[in-house]
């Protein structure tokens, strides 16, 4: 059984020191597409963290089981079956929000940062510590996608979740919302500058020159 | 990895039970939270009928559009051909009508992208605290760029100036045709005129200009949508559309 230290390892360590985007950079477009909004970013953040953490979990379940043949195909199965639960759920929940995601909580399918534990990790290691590993890799992107959020909706639209933190001159304040944040692509901008910031705190995760 | 593993019966049998388990799951979970994504859809619908009605605000809750939307608005169902209203029952459905040959006709001669329509259609008709009819929102549907988009046209009593043109569904491009949905060129919309001594006159063209009652000014980077947005409005206030019930002025009686 894992001790402690381990489990904390698996549940804190991919939100610094191996954060699926920032070290791994995987999962972008989804990072890139729907930060626009915090309160989208948060929604998208609990559906990947719950994906991630149930395919670890089930997949370590049966893995002494499943055929090598035809292991993907099977961690494909049981990920994407989640993904519609969490759709029809956040359909039947925050019809709203689940309107705006439209596409991208399907795309939770493809999400590789959900293929890409449930191979390396989940195919290795017992329940718990898989379990744990999701929701740890859940929480990596999360915490990018809101601090993302955040800088985007408090400069693009002067608001955070919604409420106006920076009047906006169109509704009669001094703000100048900065459009180039409205945009999805601006993302590609910051996710580079906290990568960058990451890097300078654990510098161990620059790679070496050639 | 053991040999043992990889025989093929286990390989099929695994396969097999990871598939049920998941189809069990999924269908549960499709048919147990059914009934509650139909009312978010149907509170979707009253809260676009309201906007085109004028009567939405930012931050109503459920309670409230439907309280508002029982209050001031009526479903009524239009006979497109005759223009006078029929009574349906309750739950019809238009755009499942316009798949039934029984219940819908062909659409010729125009490009609104489209093959049936549904003979019946379903109008809401919106009163004010008077009691007088002040507007009637119109379902409209015609195809943009990649899909069909499905709105509404909310026009003034007098079934010539139009009020609002809101789009709900539509899967154009966004920042380019998605703009239809933009709030700034919805509002370019408020007071046109669909027709000029009786013809369909209302258009989307460059550089239509705010002081021009019949034309409004077409998305930029989005030449195929605006196009798709003027058939929709030439099929359903024309002739085939909503043009008879319009004249008619049935809302009125």
């Amino acid at each position: 059984m894992a001790d402690t230290k381990e489990m904390k390892k698996a549940l804190f360590g991919p939100i610094l020191d191996s954060n699926p985007i920032a070290l791994h950079v995987l999962g972008i477009c989804s990072a890139l597409a729907i930060t626009t909004k915090l309160e989208t970013a948060l929604v998208m953040s609990l559906a990947l963290t719950s994906v991630c953490a149930f395919s670890n979990l089930f997949i370590s379940i049966i893995r002494n089981h499943i055929p090598s043949s035809v292991r993907i195909i099977i961690q494909m199965t049981i990920i994407a079956s989640l993904v519609i639960v969490v759709d029809q759920v956040l359909k039947a929940y925050s019809y709203e929000i689940s309107k705006q995601l439209s596409v991208f909580v399907g795309l939770i399918i493809t999400n590789c940062i959900v293929m890409g534990r449930a191979e390396a990790y989940a195919m290795k290691s017992p329940p718990t510590m898989s379990f744990l590993d999701g929701i740890g890799n859940g929480l990596g992107y999360s915490f990018i996608l809101i601090v993302i959020g955040t800088i985007k909706e408090l400069f693009g639209f002067g608001t955070i979740l919604g409420f106006e933190i920076l009047p906006l001159v169109q509704n009669g304040g001094w703000y100048q919302g900065n459009g180039l944040l409205i945009l999805p692509f601006s993302s590609f901008f910051l996710i580079g500058g906290m990568i960058w910031f990451i890097r300078t705190i654990r510098p161990e995760q620059v790679e070496a020159k050639d | 990895m053991s040999a043992k593993k990889e025989t093929f019966g286990k390989t099929v049998g695994i396969v097999v039970a990871v598939c049920l388990a998941c189809s069990i799951v999924v269908s549960g979970a499709a048919v147990g939270l059914r009934t509650m994504q139909q009312t978010n859809a149907a509170l979707d619908k009253k809260t676009n009928i309201l906007t085109a009605a004028g009567l939405y605000e930012a931050g109503m809750t459920k309670a409230a559009i439907a309280e508002v939307y029982e209050q001031f608005v009526q479903e009524r169902y239009v006979d497109l051909a005759t223009g006078g209203y029929v009574e349906m029952e309750a739950g019809y459905d238009m755009y499942k009508a316009a798949k039934d040959p029984v219940l819908s006709s062909r659409v010729e001669g125009s490009n609104v992208g489209f093959t049936r329509r549904a003979n019946v259609a379903s109008v809401y008709v919106v009163k004010n605290d008077a009691g007088d009819v002040s507007r009637v929102v119109l379902p409209v549907h015609g195809s943009g760029l990649w899909d069909l988009m499905y709105g509404f046209l909310a026009v003034d009593a007098d079934g010539n100036t139009i009020a609002e043109l809101i789009y709900y569904q539509h899967k154009e491009t966004p920042g380019l045709g998605g703009e239809i949905q933009n709030p700034a060129w919805q509002e370019l919309w408020g007071g046109k005129k669909l027709f000029d001594g009786g013809d369909v006159a209302i258009q989307v063209k460059k550089q239509a200009g705010r002081d021009n009652p019949y034309a409004v000014d077409a998305l930029s980077g989005a030449t195929l949508t605006s196009n798709g947005v003027q058939n929709t409005l030439q099929y359903w206030a024309g002739e085939n559309g909503f043009g008879p019930y319009l004249k008619q002025q049935s809302w009125r009686s």
